[in-house]
């Protein structure tokens, strides 16, 4: 047996502060692309299992969850850890041995962290041969607290992620603003744009069959930028159902539920401030 | 000189067009060498460090299903003619259904590699395509430059894991490095990794073949003073290994 990188770990697994075990290492680099906009994300690990968090521009952010239930072993000796990693890195490792889903093969993954200032270890296997990864960790920044909760949320939407996805992958990118009009009263639930071309504006009435759950107390409307939303499209692409909630600030959160190649289920959230620099444009 | 040769074998013509497309990939110019014997595809750059040197040997029974040649005189039966493989690819990428396919050396207006393909058709009559492949002749007494290249003593020789698994990693890796390490010990195991301050990441092969040097000497022969589980090593760019 070669004394490869992957031996001499096993043989100091004692030391780890995190070790979590997968068998289908998609499970956690499919739910991670959908959160991939910045190069960089922060990852927290507890008990409950793994939170990796990607922000920009102090107006958006974005989770993405993946509970110790998904891994085969996860064991973890602290609280809590954190630290800052290179998404991008990260991601390359994870797929190593493909971008694409062949089916069959399929990689097993080993994560191990050794405690602050320790790189992030990987190990990967596939068909008998391994890949080991070793990844810098950075000095975790703050993140930004959105201060969302449910006792302030004034209007919630659950749908089938099916016709939003239609819509927001025709977004007018010309348009600087996404509009989100929530109301109990038509047209109920609004998205609009306002492009070089016109506005153009996409309606989901509340008895629509893609609808499950209609919780609108109040009209709202809400303008967030759609820079800032077109990497969501990635997470609406994997998930099977969204809920959409304002709150009376007018933040917005948006929870993709996805479902893994194993059927279990992951979230994705995220969370974008309102767009404040607009005057309101005759329409 | 003459030459002509015929592939009728439909998975000996794919065969060819699928080497001759992989050297086009590499080399804009190539030496197309004609021994009655083999072709011969030859890249010699004379270059000191990180030059590429490619020597393709077609032994002609392995496509040919006719094979005729007469080199520029009996001594020297040997024809050496310089083209760019892509204009080859050209003209054999319509051959992929042929039904026999045809290589000649012609004159033209100017020396030139001649393909026909026999293309199946519907009706009673046949469908020919003819391409020119204009080519010059290189003359004997630069012959000496596109020798066989030797071997230079090796460390290790160790057989390729599957290609698209290595070619799969590779891509990947290219994306955090731009140079390669690429390991072989005598045990049949092939590392491949790259290293950078930001990550290090390594794949890891094993059960892979050691094969007999050609002298028929167990390789640990070759350097008996190395250690069969000690790696040798060499660094190559990324960019290198993803056009091979």
């Amino acid at each position: 047996m070669p004394m490869a990188l992957s031996t001499q770990e096993a043989a100091d697994d004692d030391q780890f502060v995190l070790l979590a075990k997968i068998d289908n290492a998609r499970s956690v680099s499919n739910i991670l692309k959908a959160i991939h906009f910045k190069e960089t994300a922060t990852v927290f690990a507890s008990a409950m299992g793994l939170k990796v968090t990607v922000e920009d521009a102090k107006c958006i952010q974005a989770n993405a969850f993946i509970q110790e239930g998904i891994f085969q072993e996860f064991t973890i000796k602290e609280e809590q850890i954190t630290f800052k990693i290179n998404l991008t890195v990260l991601l390359e490792c994870l797929t190593i041995f493909g971008s694409g889903a062949v089916s069959g093969a399929c990689t097993s993954l080993k994560m191990c962290y050794r405690g602050y200032g320790c790189p992030l270890i990987l190990m990967l296997e596939e068909d008998g041969v391994l890949t080991d990864c070793s990844i810098k960790t950075l000095e975790p920044d703050e993140v930004l607290d959105f201060n969302f909760c449910s006792t302030n949320v004034v209007n919630k939407i659950i749908m089938k992620s099916e016709c939003l996805k239609e819509a927001f992958n025709e977004l007018d990118m010309t348009s600087d603003i996404l509009e989100f009009l929530m109301s109990p009263d038509a047209p109920y639930f609004r998205l609009s744009t306002f492009g070089n071309a016109g506005s153009t504006t996409s309606d989901f009435p509340k008895d629509s069959d893609m609808m499950e759950s209609f919780q609108c107390s109040q009209t709202q409307t809400n303008r967030y930028k759609v820079s800032l939303l077109k990497p969501s499209v990635k997470a609406l692409a994997l998930s099977s159902r969204v809920s959409i909630r304002t709150d009376n600030r007018g933040f917005l959160s948006l929870q993709y539920m996805i479902k893994n190649e194993d059927g279990q289920v992951c979230f994705v959230e995220y969370y974008c401030a309102p767009d404040e620099d607009l005057d309101e444009p005759d329409h | 000189m003459r030459f002509r040769g015929k592939l009728v074998d439909i998975t000996c013509i794919q065969h060819f067009t699928r080497v001759v497309t992989t050297i086009s990939k590499l080399i804009k110019t190539c030496v197309l060498r004609i021994t009655p014997t083999a072709l011969y595809l030859i890249l010699s750059e004379k270059v000191v460090n990180g030059g590429v040197q490619i020597w393709c040997e077609l032994p002609q029974g392995h496509f040919f299903d006719e094979y005729a040649m007469e080199g520029v005189s009996a001594e020297e039966n040997e024809i050496y003619l310089e083209l760019a493989p892509e204009n080859l690819v050209k003209a054999l990428k319509t051959a992929q259904t042929a039904k026999w396919v045809k290589v000649k050396l012609t004159k033209k207006h100017a020396p030139c590699i001649t393909i026909e393909v026999d293309l199946p058709t519907l009706g009673a009559h046949s469908r020919v395509v003819v391409h020119d492949i204009p080519v010059s002749v290189v003359p004997r007494r630069l012959w000496t430059e596109y020798q066989e290249p030797e071997v230079p003593n090796f460390d290790v020789s160790i057989v390729m894991p599957q290609i698209k698994v290595l070619k799969n990693v590779i891509e990947k890796m290219k994306n955090l490095s731009n140079t390669l390490l690429l390991s072989a010990n005598h045990q049949g195991e092939f590392k491949v990794s790259v290293e950078t301050d930001m990550v290090s990441v390594s794949t890891h092969f094993q059960d892979l073949l050691n094969p007999a040097s050609g002298n028929g000497g167990a390789p640990q022969q070759l350097n008996p003073s190395m250690d069969p589980e000690e790696f040798a090593e060499i660094l190559l760019t990324t960019k290198w290994c993803i056009s091979i």
